[in-house]
């Protein structure tokens, strides 16, 4: 094997490390036209040309969902009944301390459990004897309540309003 | 957990160029040595880049084949780190007399083989989900094995991870990890609900239930369990880090990772004071430079300290490939690998590395973030964080940030199991990356129901498609 030059060794040591970087700054910039962030957003919004060859990707956004800020009694004794939502649980049932006194002889004492959770608010039934129905359902655990939903207790219809 | 869309692209082409420039750098790392060693380019180098570069573009046609929209990222990054990981292990040969390097090709074949095989047979990374709980079962056995009589290789360098197979040894904890990462999925897509609402307000902290604490217990267990009986500080570290992460990107819950590092401060103290080789490697952490402990036999910190110095030697630039002195660190190719490549490649060299493992890790997460199903969110994001934390607590034990534990570098460092192991994740990953990017309307979706097929929007799909999509609720605000 032929002696090789100082010069042509640190000029290899130096190459490979270069190569290693553009290694790395084109996996960057491959990655940079990957890096789409939902489709809302403005930076990574398709370009007209992904647009045109997606049409998928610029549908109308959905209507902004809204969040609940009244609980309104449909149906049953209470119906017409509507109550302001804060941050706090709601507690609804026949007990006195209930948020939601319900007067109703299907419901029992503390029947059922209306709890914000982020931006949303969810549903646990307490163990009433008759059960508690999201949209016709019957409850077996906590489930997020969408507005217009109607939640079934006893003979008393109560759902989530903006 | 939130999701990304992205717009659906093969991208193989991109694949195709970086995969060349990565087993570029393979092959130049490899003729570096020589050069730099006054070796002759024998067959053996050529027979090597040729393996390598069938077996890389092997998978690519694989990926092409079976999974189109995979991250074009992914393999070239792995196919870089482990081609710079067997040239340093070759140039580490030439130093000792060792043959680790040939192991170590053999076993980059069969690791890729392997993980060619997963992308060939693993339809959809969703049927994973049917073995939860046998992969906890199989999690246990592999955990066991290396104790059992007979099949175990005893203790080697401390540790009794180690289980025979013919004359090679072989790790079982390595692939225990990816098991464990399909149970942790499993179980968590599936009781995510029940871990999230259930439990009491204490002030900020929104405490799990008791019952539901159970599998962090088994989870804390098994990590003990593996200190205590196999002496392995790392792997027990690694366990349990990645049950943390995964039942905190499926609740998002800080009560647990508060409660998960409790008992990992607690188990860290007892164990220091309990059993000496913990004690030992702490000691030799915090007083490295202490000339006493420098020179103690078992648990001193000549390894850690030889490495520091060499790493310190090679400077910025390095000494190039070939030109340092890094087999004078005992492990060089295997527990020292980081401090040999610091020492040839400078700290602009290690750099680039500890980015490659970076931006491969983020392609994980960006796989988690795209796929559509909770099982592959958190089965992706834990894989991704099992190579992440790996990294952190090897390269950090190497540069003395921590406690230095016997994990593997992924892909760089001589050791079969965790080459395996390591490339059967990237399949994985690849896999579910495929998920995430194909179009939706491709998607065959088996476990689930269709979202939104027109009817009723109460019922329990809809509710459940909406509620693993929190993001737009929370855009709402």
């Amino acid at each position: 094997m032929t002696e090789i030059s100082t010069l042509t060794v640190t000029a290899l040591r130096f190459g490979f490390l270069l190569v290693l970087w553009i290694l790395i700054f084109s996996i960057v910039s491959a990655m940079r036209r990957d890096l789409v962030i939902g489709r809302k957003t403005k930076v990574g919004a398709p370009s007209s040309r992904q647009a045109r060859k997606h049409p998928e990707l610029v549908d109308t956004p959905p209507p902004a969902k809204q969040q609940a800020h009244q609980l309104v009694v449909t149906d049953g004794a209470l119906a017409g009944t509507t109550l302001e939502l804060a941050s706090s649980p709601i507690l609804l049932g026949r007990a006195q301390e209930a948020t939601l006194v319900l007067d109703d002889d299907y419901a029992s004492g503390r029947h059922a459990r209306l709890f914000p959770q982020g931006s949303r608010w969810f549903i646990e039934d307490l163990g009433s004897t008759n059960g508690t129905f999201l949209a016709d359902q019957p409850l077996t655990r906590a489930l997020p309540v969408e507005l217009g939903v109607p939640i079934r207790i006893g003979k008393t219809v109560i759902e989530l309003r903006p | 957990m939130s999701q990304i869309e992205t717009v659906p692209k093969p991208r193989r082409l991109v694949e195709f160029f970086l995969l060349i420039l990565a087993l570029g750098i393979g092959v130049f790392a490899n003729a570096l040595v020589n050069i730099n060693m006054q070796k002759p380019f024998d067959s053996d180098f050529y027979v090597q880049a040729g393996v390598m570069t069938v077996l890389a573009f092997a998978m690519h046609i694989s990926l092409h084949i079976r999974a189109k929209y995979a991250d074009p990222v992914i393999l070239p990054i792995v196919v870089a780190l482990n081609g710079i990981g067997l040239a340093m292990i070759h140039r580490l040969d030439i130093a000792s007399g060792d043959n680790a390097g040939q192991r170590q090709w053999v076993w980059t074949s069969v690791a890729v083989v392997c993980s060619m095989l997963v992308i060939w047979l693993l339809r959809d990374h969703r049927i994973l989900r049917r073995f939860t709980y046998i992969s906890l079962i199989v999690s246990g056995l592999l955990l066991i094995m290396p104790l059992v009589p007979g099949l175990g290789a005893g203790d080697i360098n401390g540790a009794s991870v180690w289980v025979k197979i013919g004359s090679s040894s072989f790790q079982p904890g390595e692939i225990a990890k990816i098991t464990l990462a399909i149970f942790f999925a499993g179980y968590l897509s599936s009781n995510r609900d029940l871990i999230m609402l259930a439990g009491r307000k204490v002030g900020r902290l929104q405490l799990p239930r008791v019952r539901d604490l159970g599998p962090m217990i088994i989870a804390w267990l098994a990590s003990i369990g593996v200190l205590i009986f196999q002496h392995d500080l790392g792997s027990s570290v690694l366990f349990f880090g990645l049950f943390m992460v995964m039942i905190y990107v499926a609740t998002s819950r800080i009560s647990w990772v508060v409660i998960g590092l409790v008992l990992l401060v607690v188990g860290g103290l007892v164990s220091a004071k309990v059993f000496t080789h913990v004690g030992l490697r702490i000691d030799s952490w915090w007083n490295a430079f202490n000339p006493d402990v420098f020179v103690r036999s078992p648990g001193g910190s000549g390894q850690i300290v030889q490495g520091l110095f060499g790493m310190a030697n090679g400077g910025m630039l390095g000494t190039g490939l070939g030109l340092g002195r890094p087999d004078i660190v005992p492990f060089s190719n295997s527990d020292m690998i980081v401090a040999a490549l610091g020492e040839e490649l400078g700290m602009v060299g290690l750099f680039a590395i500890v980015l490659l493992y970076l931006l491969l890790v983020t392609r994980g997460f960006r796989a988690a973030l795209g796929t559509r199903d909770s099982f592959g969110k958190l089965l992706a994001c834990g894989l991704a964080f099992a190579i992440a934390l790996q990294c952190f607590v090897i390269i950090g034990g190497v540069t003395r940030l921590i406690p230095l534990t016997g994990l593997t570098t992924p892909f760089m460092a001589a050791g079969g199991s965790s080459l395996l192991a390591n490339w059967i994740i990237v399949a994985l990953l690849l896999k579910i990356s495929d998920a995430a990017r194909r179009p939706a309307n491709t998607v065959p979706e088996p476990d689930s129901i269709a979202p939104d097929t027109g009817t009723g929007n109460g019922g329990a799909t809809a509710t459940n498609n909406s509620f693993n999509n929190p993001t737009q609720a929370v855009k709402a605000l």
